[in-house]
């Protein structure tokens, strides 16, 4: 009985001063997104971005995320992709180099799942987003995971003859891997 | 009248079929493949591999189908040495009708992009996405083309040439509207 109570202690004291996860780990997380090109879908990375996400897991409602991407380092399949892709039509990299989500909201959904709702922001264009995620707690890390759907028209992303969408989809998958100490 | 032995009319239009998709993948492959990126050289790429799932899907049918149904015989006329040059080119351009669309989906493969026939089926990917390898498959499967090329020209040329110069009947044993009149 003294060691169950014991127990309950140290538990809802872990609970109590659970860590906040702040620090992003470049070499493990990930940012990456989908296509659709004649229903085929192609998978495709962003290599570089800056990712500061604040977050306890007892309280996520609290966490904030600003995340930074360098477009340039697009992988897109191939390099005829890539230089595609942060071309005019597509990224216009040479004009806007970064896309930018700000959270302003992290909202419980149940059941273990999340939601940050914010802005993200590419080629000069911001629209509010909500990307549902889930967290897991693990040998000192804490990984956030989660995926949403961006249309890509909505942000310019492959204007000209590359808006037709039978070829490539206007939805474009996003999916995001954080790996937090 | 000689009796014709003529191919099966199953055979003949399999024969007919694959080759009309023959003679519309090989150039829309070589135009997609000259292109710069566009959604047309997506589209024309699409295309050009559905075309392939397609003949990949009747050589299996034909070569099912030849398996259980002799082919029609060669004239008694034919030289010895004509025959073994007939039967050497139908032996390659089967396996070539095997390896090319099987080349080109490995190559789709390891070059990321999986092959989703019709754009609605997603065909396995059965290999993992390696730019070295899909490289390698690429000039494979270009190679396999160009040889194709060739033995297709060797093909139509002797058939030509039967039918017109020697005048015999090789030709109208694949001939759909010969083949039943002549037989009688």
């Amino acid at each position: 009985m003294k060691n169950l109570i014991a127990l309950l202690l140290l538990l809802s004291s872990s609970v109590a001063y659970a860590v906040e996860y702040s620090k992003v780990q470049p070499g493990t997380s990930s940012i990456a997104f989908v296509s659709r090109q004649m229903g085929v879908p192609v998978e495709g990375a962003f290599k570089q971005f800056a990712a500061h996400v604040r977050i306890n897991p007892a309280k996520p409602e609290s966490g904030v995320a600003h995340i930074e991407i360098k477009l340039a380092s697009i992988d897109a399949g191939s390099a005829e992709a890539n230089d595609e892709a942060t071309g005019k039509s597509w990224f216009n990299v040479a004009e806007f180099p970064k896309a930018e989500f700000v959270s302003s909201a992290v909202r419980t959904l149940g059941a273990g799942k999340f939601e940050a709702l914010g802005k993200m922001t590419i080629k000069g264009k911001t629209m509010e987003v909500r990307a549902p995620f889930t967290l897991s707690e693990g040998q000192g890390v804490l990984n956030i995971d989660g995926m949403f759907t961006l249309k890509r028209l909505d942000f310019g992303i492959g204007s000209g003859i590359w808006s037709d969408t039978s070829v490539v989809a206007d939805e474009v998958q996003i999916k995001f891997h954080f790996v937090v100490k | 009248m000689k009796k014709l032995l003529a191919y099966t009319r199953t055979a003949i239009a399999l024969h007919w079929l694959m080759a009309l998709l023959v003679f519309v993948a090989f150039p829309v492959g070589v135009v997609a493949h000259e292109m710069a990126l566009s959604p047309d050289k997506l589209r024309l790429l699409s295309y050009h591999k559905w075309l392939g799932v397609t003949l990949f899907i009747l050589v299996l049918v034909r070569l099912a189908w030849r398996a259980g149904h002799k082919p029609a015989p060669l004239a008694d006329s034919l030289p010895a040495w004509q025959r073994i040059a007939a039967q050497f080119v139908h032996v390659m351009l089967y396996v070539l009708l095997v390896a090319i669309p099987l080349s080109g989906w490995l190559m789709s493969s390891a070059k990321g992009f999986q092959t989703v026939y019709l754009g609605v089926l997603p065909l396995p990917d059965l290999l993992a996405k390696d730019k070295v390898l899909g490289d390698a498959l690429a000039a494979l499967h270009q190679l396999l083309n160009i040889t194709l090329l060739v033995l297709v020209v060797a093909h139509v040329a002797a058939a030509l040439k039967h039918h017109f110069i020697d005048r015999d009947a090789t030709l109208a044993r694949m001939l759909p509207f010969l083949d039943r009149s002549s037989a009688k």
